[in-house]
């Protein structure tokens, strides 16, 4: 492969397709067909997103609820900014307060007076709900995968695993989060009880319930690749004399590996959509519990800030499918191109 | 030569509701060490069944198969199998798919030596430039190219070959049969080979065996292909014996296919 | 290369019923363009069977589509009778390898639906019996209400073979129709286009990559060297009288020599694109393999 195709190769599996024709045109390559194909993946969808704004902004000037007018996308746009400014502000704030808290550690030394350490306790920021969020799905999924790849792996290899397993999947994968959410956090309660926990319970809680709805499609897809390995290529482990681990390690689970992703990236969009459930009925940290929390302040700004809220998490979503695809794309065989 | 493979009265059945199904019925056959034979018959007629069994890849349901004077016991790398599909796991390169069966018979090498093992086969194949490319890189006549060096790679003491060129057209086909006949020839494997390409049985083999139709289908004829070797197609179409024993093959199919058409129409 | 030596009887006042000239066809754009097919040249008259040897991939497909008008050439002209087509159309009647037949309908509808679209002058029971008379000439009136899905490889081709026929082309060009099937059903349906093309007099362009098909079905065989910048080889007239015995063909001497002709062609074009197999400064290491066999524990079995 040349270093430009080495390139382009890279930007497909990155899933970032749209800028292809960019690398074409700078390396000079038939300007007037690479023009007009960025202009069909770019241009258009700017333009309907463009024509989306427009109707919003003039639609929602007429619509008067109890709490004020509905923002138009420029006040969602001011209220984004004044969050992202109130996160500096408050970590301003945080800053000095450790700044008076070390003048006045050296002034205790001075005066030979015990010191007590002492924490800054301001509210958590809007950029730091997403960041509890981000890292509770994350912690989520992890769980689920740990639990989900393992079984589904058995249940592909083995039949009888399979059927003894199959009623319960039926029956446990229907399950909405908010069933789980009260069961999860009592059991949490019952049995998380470390002194100085490493992690808040409402923490543990929300991963949990988290990685109890998204388990699911990776179970049920490693389960369908595995079982689909091409008989070819167990005949192929059965003249090498493989053993059993060698073959499912070697054979078995690279063969597999489209369809693990495929229910990886499944899981991280169930986990994602279960969390701000989850964290907005058991009011744990994150963006769940700020539109919550927004909700019950019925402020002015209340409906802005939810706005803000909820493309925020549409395109964390968005962003964490492309990072699924990407990974997906990296590690299995059958991604774009070889 | 002493004999090297001995099939004796072999059998394979599966029960099915209407009864037993017999596919395969009082098959012999003797082989000795470094014979080319062809298994020539029908589509269906149970020659697949027979190498598969040989491979160790299907239970035998009676009688004996002996490679050099033992019994074999399930399926193994003694026995190198290049199937119809090239069978090469995608995610790995030409060079990894072979790796992945040499790392296992010579674990008592050296890394590089194995490597040597590998690279040397593959050369040998034609696929010197594309050692580093994934399957869906390459042709399925390429891709049948590694199953061969594969097979070969492995130092099998006998090689099945089902059909391994089934997939592929007939010209890219002629190609594949010189590679094949090539690294036989220096190799001196013992080879047994499923085709329904009477052309290509007598290109290859010291020998054609002719299988009966199904059901119980058994050995109907042997034809001994006395071309000289090494052999060079443009020569053997030339031969004035090509034509005569490519009759004689035709004829046994046109014969087994009549048998079969005469069985249906009784059964309708 | 490509147009034969001796002069082709024509058809009316010396234009040739189907005619390609300096044709090539590109692929792709920018810095990564592939000549497929260069400087074909090829003239076929009325009535003739024209058999097209080539390896696959090696711009069979491309020839076809161009012939059938489903691609542009990017130079030369493709005429029938004298006129330039203008894209594809009924008068080139098309059999794909892979049947291109529609799952939800069955064997009459799928004939149907291209009778519909040829001939929409005439009435519908009349284009019902169209449909079903070639139906029967691949013998599968039997199964006339049955769905693609029910139906073998050999009787969806045959299907689709009927389909091709049943819109009256002037030019019936198959691509492959075979070589997905089973060799028994294969010489089956040899028979029968032999049959079929002996009633109708079609003109035929049968693309394949065996030279037995081409030798026991062609008047003439032209083999499509291999591509990139595949261009066509010269002609191979096949005189054997008809109709041909498969059987009876294998002691024929013209039969042998024809066979022989065009298979050494096509080695000889072949050896030039091949990869080298050559283990040029490479050397086995004194290994024996291990014996992964289990230990001959047990006693008989």
């Amino acid at each position: 492969m040349s270093t430009k195709a080495r390139v382009i190769h890279g930007f497909e599996v990155a899933g970032l397709d749209v800028f292809v024709p960019v690398i074409r045109l700078l390396t000079g390559e038939d300007p007037g067909q690479q023009l007009a194909e960025f202009g069909r993946n770019v241009g258009i969808p700017l333009l309907a997103l463009g024509a989306c704004l427009l109707v919003w902004a003039g639609v929602a000037s007429r619509i008067e609820t109890s709490i004020g007018t509905v923002p138009g996308p420029a006040a969602v746009w001011e209220q984004s900014k004044a969050l992202v400014a109130d996160h500096y502000a408050e970590r301003e704030k945080e800053a000095r307060f450790y700044e008076r808290m070390e003048t006045l550690k050296a002034k205790f030394a001075e005066q030979g007076r015990a010191w007590k350490e002492r924490r800054y306790s301001g509210k958590p920021t809007y950029l730091d709900q997403i960041v509890t969020s981000l890292e509770t799905v994350f912690a989520g999924f992890v769980i689920a995968s740990l639990i989900a790849v393992p079984i589904g792996i058995l249940c592909g290899l083995s039949p009888t695993f399979y059927a003894a397993m199959n009623p319960l999947i039926q029956i446990l994968k229907p399950v909405s989060p908010l069933a789980w959410l009260p069961i999860v956090m009592i059991m949490v309660s019952a049995l998380y009880t470390v002194e100085d926990p490493m992690f808040e319970k409402s923490f543990i809680s929300s991963a949990v319930t988290v990685a109890l709805c998204s388990l699911w499609p990776t179970l049920i897809n490693t389960a369908m690749g595995v079982a689909s390995v091409d008989q070819d290529h167990l005949n192929v482990a059965r003249v090498l004399r493989l053993g059993w681990l060698s073959t499912v390690r070697k054979i078995v689970i690279p063969s597999a590996m489209p369809f693990i992703f495929t229910g990886l990236r499944l899981a991280v969009g169930v986990g994602w959509m279960v969390l701000i459930a989850a964290e907005m009925l058991a009011q744990n940290p994150g963006l769940g519990k700020f539109v919550w929390d927004m909700f019950q302040n019925g402020s002015s700004q209340t409906l802005a800030q939810i706005m803000v809220a909820v493309f925020t998490i549409g395109i964390i979503g968005f962003l964490l499918d492309r990072v699924m695809i990407t990974l997906q794309n990296a590690v299995s065989y059958d991604g774009r191109a070889g | 030569m002493a004999t090297f493979l001995d099939i004796v009265q072999l059998k394979k059945s599966y029960p099915t509701r209407a009864g037993e199904a017999v596919i395969v019925d009082g098959f012999d056959l003797r082989m000795e060490a470094g014979e080319f034979v062809c298994l020539i018959g029908h589509s269906g007629c149970g020659k697949s069944t027979v190498l598969s069994m040989l491979a160790g890849l299907a239970d035998i349901t009676d009688g004996n198969i002996l490679v050099g004077g033992r019994e074999i016991h399930g399926a193994g790398p003694d026995r190198g199998v290049v199937f119809q599909s090239p069978c090469l796991l995608p995610w790995l390169t030409a060079h990894e798919n072979v790796m992945l069966g040499v790392d296992r018979v010579f674990p008592h090498g050296r890394a590089e030596e194995r490597r040597r093992i590998a690279e040397y086969y593959l050369a040998r194949v034609g696929l010197e430039d594309a050692m580093a490319k994934r399957p869906d890189e390459l042709s399925l006549g390429m891709q049948q190219r590694v199953g061969l060096a594969r097979a070969f790679a492995l130092a099998p003491r006998m090689l099945l070959l089902d059909e391994p060129f089934g997939m592929l057209d007939s010209l890219t086909r002629n190609e594949l049969q010189d590679v094949l006949l090539e690294l036989w020839q220096r190799d001196q494997k013992t080879a047994l080979m499923v085709t329904h390409d009477v052309d290509e049985a007598l290109f290859l083999a010291d020998r054609v065996v002719m299988m009966t139709n199904g059901p119980r289908a058994r050995v109907g004829k042997i034809l001994d292909v006395a071309l000289p070797r090494p052999r060079d197609r443009a020569a053997i179409l030339d031969d004035p014996r090509y034509y005569p024993l490519r009759e004689v093959l035709i004829s046994f199919l046109e014969e087994q296919e009549h048998a079969r058409d005469a069985v249906g129409s009784e059964a309708a | 290369m490509g147009a034969p030596a001796e002069a082709l009887p024509r058809t009316d006042a010396g234009v040739p019923f189907f005619e390609m000239n300096g044709v090539a066809k590109f692929f792709g754009g920018g810095g990564f363009v592939t000549e497929v097919l260069s400087g074909v040249n090829l003239e076929i008259r009325e009535g003739e069977f024209v058999a097209i040897v080539g390896f696959s991939g090696s711009g069979k497909s491309t020839l076809v589509s161009l012939m059938a008008g489903l691609l542009e050439p990017d130079q030369g002209s493709i005429r029938i009778q004298g006129e330039t087509p203008d894209g594809p159309g009924p008068d080139r009647g098309v059999v794909f390898q892979n049947y291109s037949l529609l799952p939800w309908l069955t064997v009459r509808e799928n004939v149907v639906l291209a009778v519909d679209q040829v001939f929409p002058e005439k009435s519908a029971a009349e284009r019902r019996e169209h449909a079903e008379h070639y139906v029967e000439m691949v013998n599968l009136t039997p199964a006339l209400d049955k769905r693609p899905a029910e139906l073998s490889g050999g009787m969806r081709q045959r299907v689709s073979v009927a389909r091709g026929l049943a819109i009256e082309p002037r030019i019936l060009l198959m691509d492959e129709p075979l070589s997905a099937l089973d060799a028994l059903t294969r010489g089956t349906l040899q028979t029968e286009i032999e049959r079929i093309w002996a009633r109708d007099e079609k003109t035929v362009v049968l693309v394949t990559n065996s030279v037995d098909e081409a030798v026991l079905l062609a008047d003439r065989i032209i083999p499509l060297n291999p591509g990139p910048r595949a261009s066509l080889g010269p002609s191979f007239a096949v005189d054997l009288p008809r109709p041909r015995d498969r059987t009876a063909l294998n002691s024929d001497l013209t039969f042998q020599r024809v066979r022989n002709e065009v298979t050494q062609y096509l080695i000889e074009v072949q050896s030039r694109s091949a990869p080298a197999t050559s283990a040029l400064g490479r050397s086995l290491p004194d290994l024996e393999p291990a014996d992964l066999r289990p230990p001959r524990a047990r006693l008989g079995r």
